[in-house]
């Protein structure tokens, strides 16, 4: 299946891009989508926990089961006001 | 629509008090010229545009339950702004003050914590950084 990861600030960044089509296995969740990350750019490693996430614009827990389509993102630190 | 690239029109947000109003609790966050120690000369937004309108949405209508008789009107800046300029500003109007300060003060922490928003400063030198309030005393209130 396919998800879009759309990629803000620090991280879009790090990762070059603004969005990006990812093709996933059945059942992946958040977290290991996550970890898939960090194991293809150091930036991403350096985290200790999954940042806050969100999941075609909600923000959803780590566990949560990816499906085709979803749009996926991984919030750096929100600093609006 | 809560986002806006051109600036903060903050006249039009006076405008929002009805007769039975008594009171326009109005907060502006403008441009920091220093941050952290560090002189800024301007700051870039940048918004999950999307996510952040439903976002701030959902925090007015969880505050019009909280607060009846208050309206609220937020508007946010994204883009490059200098020092000075209003970034966001918020306008709770209701029959007395209390009530104004409280849902406005709630307003701007509540969009501060979750709304899927971020800043860069820039500084005299040429570098620039991503503001991370988890991490510095930039998240203070």
């Amino acid at each position: 299946m396919k998800v879009r990861l759309l990629h803000f600030a620090s991280f879009r960044e790090a990762a070059g891009r603004d969005q990006e089509m990812r093709e996933l296995a059945a059942g992946t969740r958040v977290e290991e989508l996550w970890r898939a990350l960090g194991r293809e750019l150091p930036f991403f490693a350096r985290f200790a926990s999954v940042p806050p996430a969100a999941v075609n614009r909600q923000y959803v827990d780590p566990g949560v089961v990816l499906r085709e389509g979803d749009e996926v993102v991984f919030l750096p630190p929100v600093a609006g006001g | 629509m809560y986002l806006t690239s051109s600036p903060i029109d903050l006249a039009s947000l006076l405008l929002e008090a009805r007769p039975s109003d008594g009171a326009l609790c109005l907060f502006v966050g403008v441009v920091r010229g220093q941050n952290e120690g560090r002189e800024t000369t301007a700051i870039q937004y940048e918004a999950y545009g999307e996510m952040a309108e439903e976002e701030i949405g959902r925090i007015a209508r969880d505050l019009a339950r909280e607060f009846p008789a208050v309206r609220i009107r937020m508007v946010h800046r994204v883009g490059s702004l200098s020092v000075g300029e209003a970034s966001v500003a918020i306008a709770a109007v209701s029959p007395h003050r209390a009530e104004a300060f409280a849902a406005c003060r709630a307003a701007i922490d509540r969009l501060k914590t979750t709304v899927p928003i971020w800043k860069k400063e820039l500084h005299p030198d040429g570098s620039s950084e991503w503001v991370d309030p988890t991490r510095t005393a930039g998240g203070r209130r």
